[in-house]
């Protein structure tokens, strides 16, 4: 599936863009230097929009073709901003089975967002992913560390409003 | 050199130890087939339509990057090679856009030939999901449907060897695809619209924007005089379009084939670059002599003034002021030459044949319209003006060869040279020299801006005056001048620029030879031969002693770099903006 590109406007901060050309310099003169910048980009803003993406091509003279290129070749890059509260619904094939296909519908249509969205407020942000280890609890979603099993689509609402308030 | 000693299909040969097999191969005279391969550009083994069997291997191997070395075996053809070749390529068509009837490069395309050579039986045997992807005509001169891709990179390579690099692969396994940062589209970017992607890819998932339906439209409106221009190259290469060997001079076939799909007037754009050398050179002269900004760059170019407008907004008072020849033609064409014969330039509608898609870009540019109406009102692309001839059903290989119309359509050697890396230059030389030292047997030739490198250096002694010159063709080795330029330690007075390598000879409006041809031939060189030869036999050779161009002068201009000649031969240039 190919990635989605966020369209919440960037609120990247000074600080973080002090650090990104921090980041920039320090690898600027290695060899295949742009996959540390974008995993360090990533870690900094929690993902790589346009703006992020112009800086290192700027700083590091690469096009910004090259550097879309290579985010949307690997997984571990995101396109879209990640919420305060980060929704995985595990689609492995256990969870999946038991049912996680409908938690997840649950989730989008609460929060009304899709896979690879976040809410408007930066609260939550919703994806798939696929199995973390834990059939034991199938169907299970993750909530940034909190993991929850065992789950039925309607556990989704209080689930959802423990992070509300 | 090193020699090994191989084997190809039982044939032993010795060749140089940095060969490919590919390039072993040819050797042996065997062509192996290859898709994504282009020699230099695109080296990257990876459409396995080039694989080989090489005794002791585990696998095929690509022949286009895998080395030779000594004892090896290489079976190019064996049935296994086949099947491979034949299984990749039944593979590629379960997602092409089969429309070959309909597709412009019916019978110019690569896949197509390969397919028919190799043997494809079922084009549908894998037949699966064929997205409809978007097609991106966001760009005055290109179109690209990549639901005809191969996904080949050689679009890829070709922009990234002009150092611009705003397509490339996005995604990954089945979706990847080509496109530009954030999917945007691209005339969002800082695409140059140099056209070199067009004539690298293989297929017909890009292609030039067609204008031919606006031109057979403007023929047929009683109301038109509907004139034309050919631009110097065109000649040079126009004859590739209809099976003719590459380098055939067919100027006269042309002025014949333009006459017969019913253009009013058969003008030629030599006649606009000798006028652009008129003005180019005495804006040169008065430069060094009143201490202008130096040294002082070409704007023949579109795609080289779109890259400085978009890439080296800080170098633009470099450009010299003069429209490029094309639009030269039209500024003339519209107000002076329209004016003697009487027409509205409302009513006239030039039409440019070009061997540029930039040209594209080009004629819809702010401050081109002298006669308060576009100059040019439409460039078609060499490939295009083949396709018209084609549809009218012109037989050009027999037509008679005829001369251009007066007065737009005299030149001299000066203006066909154009067409190569070096031209403007040696053009702007000619006449330069003669001016400064006033003597009329100034030399002619000026034979080191001639040739295919990238970037050319010369000094000449013109009368008191020692001037110094590069010409750079494509835009990796103009960034080489400019950045030389910003750092402070060009010292040369003039330098031609075009963008793209080898001149407009290359062009991207060019017809298109497949990578056979281009891996194994100096295309730039053999065009760029028709050129000089027909310059050498010509008796006038001074942009300054044509005729036309003297009357154009006496009757309207006055003198190069009048008031009048800037009011409708010059123009400015502004910054873009567009992702990089």
């Amino acid at each position: 599936m190919q990635k989605r590109i966020g369209s919440l406007p960037f609120t990247g901060t000074p600080e973080q863009e002090a650090q990104l050309r921090e980041a920039i310099a320090r690898h600027k003169d290695e060899k295949g230097a742009l996959m540390p910048v974008l995993q360090e980009a990533q870690e900094i803003y929690g993902y790589l929009p346009i703006e992020v993406q112009q800086i290192i091509s700027q700083d590091m003279g690469i096009p910004m073709e090259e550097i879309f290129g290579v985010a949307t070749f690997y997984s571990q890059f995101a396109l879209t901003p990640k919420g305060q509260y980060k929704i995985s619904v595990c689609l492995g094939t256990a969870c999946y089975v038991k049912g996680s296909g409908k938690i997840f519908d649950r989730l989008s249509q609460k929060l009304g967002i899709g896979a690879d969205d976040c809410t408007p407020d930066g609260k939550f942000s919703l994806e798939a992913c696929r199995c973390i280890g834990a059939c034991g609890l199938a169907p299970v979603i993750t909530i940034n560390d909190e993991v929850y099993g065992k789950l039925q689509p309607e556990d989704v609402d209080t689930i959802l409003a423990k992070y509300m308030e | 050199m090193d020699m090994v000693n191989i084997k190809i299909n039982g044939m032993p040969m010795s060749v140089p130890k940095n060969y490919t097999i590919l390039q072993a191969a040819r050797e042996a005279g065997i062509d192996i087939p290859t898709l994504c391969y282009l020699r230099e550009i695109n080296e990257i083994g990876a459409c396995r339509i080039c694989v080989v069997e090489v005794k002791g291997a585990r696998s095929l191997v690509a022949s286009c990057v895998y080395p030779v070395n000594e004892g090896m075996e290489v079976f190019t053809n064996t049935p296994k090679v086949q099947k491979s070749r034949r299984l990749t390529l039944e593979l590629i068509l379960s997602n092409h856009k089969r429309r070959c009837l309909s597709c412009e490069r019916n019978q110019n395309c690569e896949l197509q030939q390969l397919c028919y050579d190799l043997g494809v039986e079922d084009e549908s045997y894998f037949d699966g999901d064929n997205p409809e992807t978007a097609i991106d005509a966001s760009c005055a001169h290109l179109v690209r449907d990549n639901s005809k891709c191969v996904l080949c990179r050689r679009c890829v390579a070709a922009c990234a060897e002009q150092g611009i690099g705003v397509i490339g692969t996005n995604a990954r396994g089945f979706d990847s695809h080509i496109g530009c940062a954030f999917e945007m589209p691209l005339a969002n970017t800082s695409c140059v619209s140099c056209g070199q992607c067009i004539v690298a890819c293989p297929t017909g998932a890009l292609t030039e924007k067609d204008q031919t339906d606006e031109v057979w439209e403007a023929l047929s409106d009683p109301e038109k005089t509907v004139v034309v221009q050919a631009a110097p190259s065109i000649r040079a290469t126009l004859g590739e379009a209809f099976g003719m060997p590459i380098g055939t001079n067919v100027e006269g076939k042309m002025a014949a084939a333009l006459r017969r799909l019913g253009f009013d007037k058969v003008f030629d754009t030599d006649f606009a670059a000798d006028l652009t050398i008129m003005e180019e050179a005495n804006e040169l002269v008065e430069r060094i002599k009143e201490g202008g900004t130096l040294p002082m760059i070409t704007s023949c170019s579109p795609g080289w003034v779109n890259y400085c407008e978009l890439y080296y907004p800080e170098l633009l008072p470099h450009l010299s002021s003069c429209k490029s020849p094309q639009q030269m033609f039209g500024a003339i064409a519209k107000t002076w030459y329209a004016k003697r014969e009487g027409i509205d330039p409302k009513n006239m509608v030039v039409v440019s044949i070009m061997p540029c898609t930039a040209k594209k870009f080009e004629v819809g540019r702010a401050d081109q319209s002298a006669a308060g109406v576009p100059d040019v009102d439409i460039a078609l692309t060499t490939r295009e003006l083949a396709r018209m001839i084609k549809k009218a059903k012109i037989n050009f290989a027999n037509l008679p060869d005829e001369a251009f119309d007066s007065p737009l359509g005299e030149a001299t050697g000066a203006g066909v040279i154009f067409g190569a890396t070096g031209g403007v230059m040696e053009a702007a030389l000619r006449t330069a020299a003669e001016w400064i030292t006033g003597d009329p047997g100034a030399p002619v030739e000026f034979k080191e801006v001639r040739g295919t490198a990238g970037i050319k250096e010369a000094a000449y002694q013109v009368g008191d005056l020692n001037i110094k010159v590069a010409a750079a063709s494509g835009l990796k080795n103009a960034a080489e001048l400019l950045e030389k330029i910003k750092r402070g330690e060009a010292d040369y007075q003039f330098i031609e620029v075009m963008c793209c390598p080898g001149g407009c000879v290359n062009g991207g409006g060019q017809p298109i030879q497949p990578a056979v041809v281009r891996n194994n031939v100096d295309l730039r060189a053999l065009r760029a031969k028709a050129l000089y030869d027909e310059d050498a036999g010509l008796a006038l050779r001074k942009s300054h002693d044509n005729p036309a161009i003297q009357k154009v002068y006496e009757d309207f201009l006055g003198k190069p770099g009048s008031h009048v000649a800037h009011e409708v031969l010059h123009t400015s240039y502004q910054e873009q903006k567009g992702y990089k």
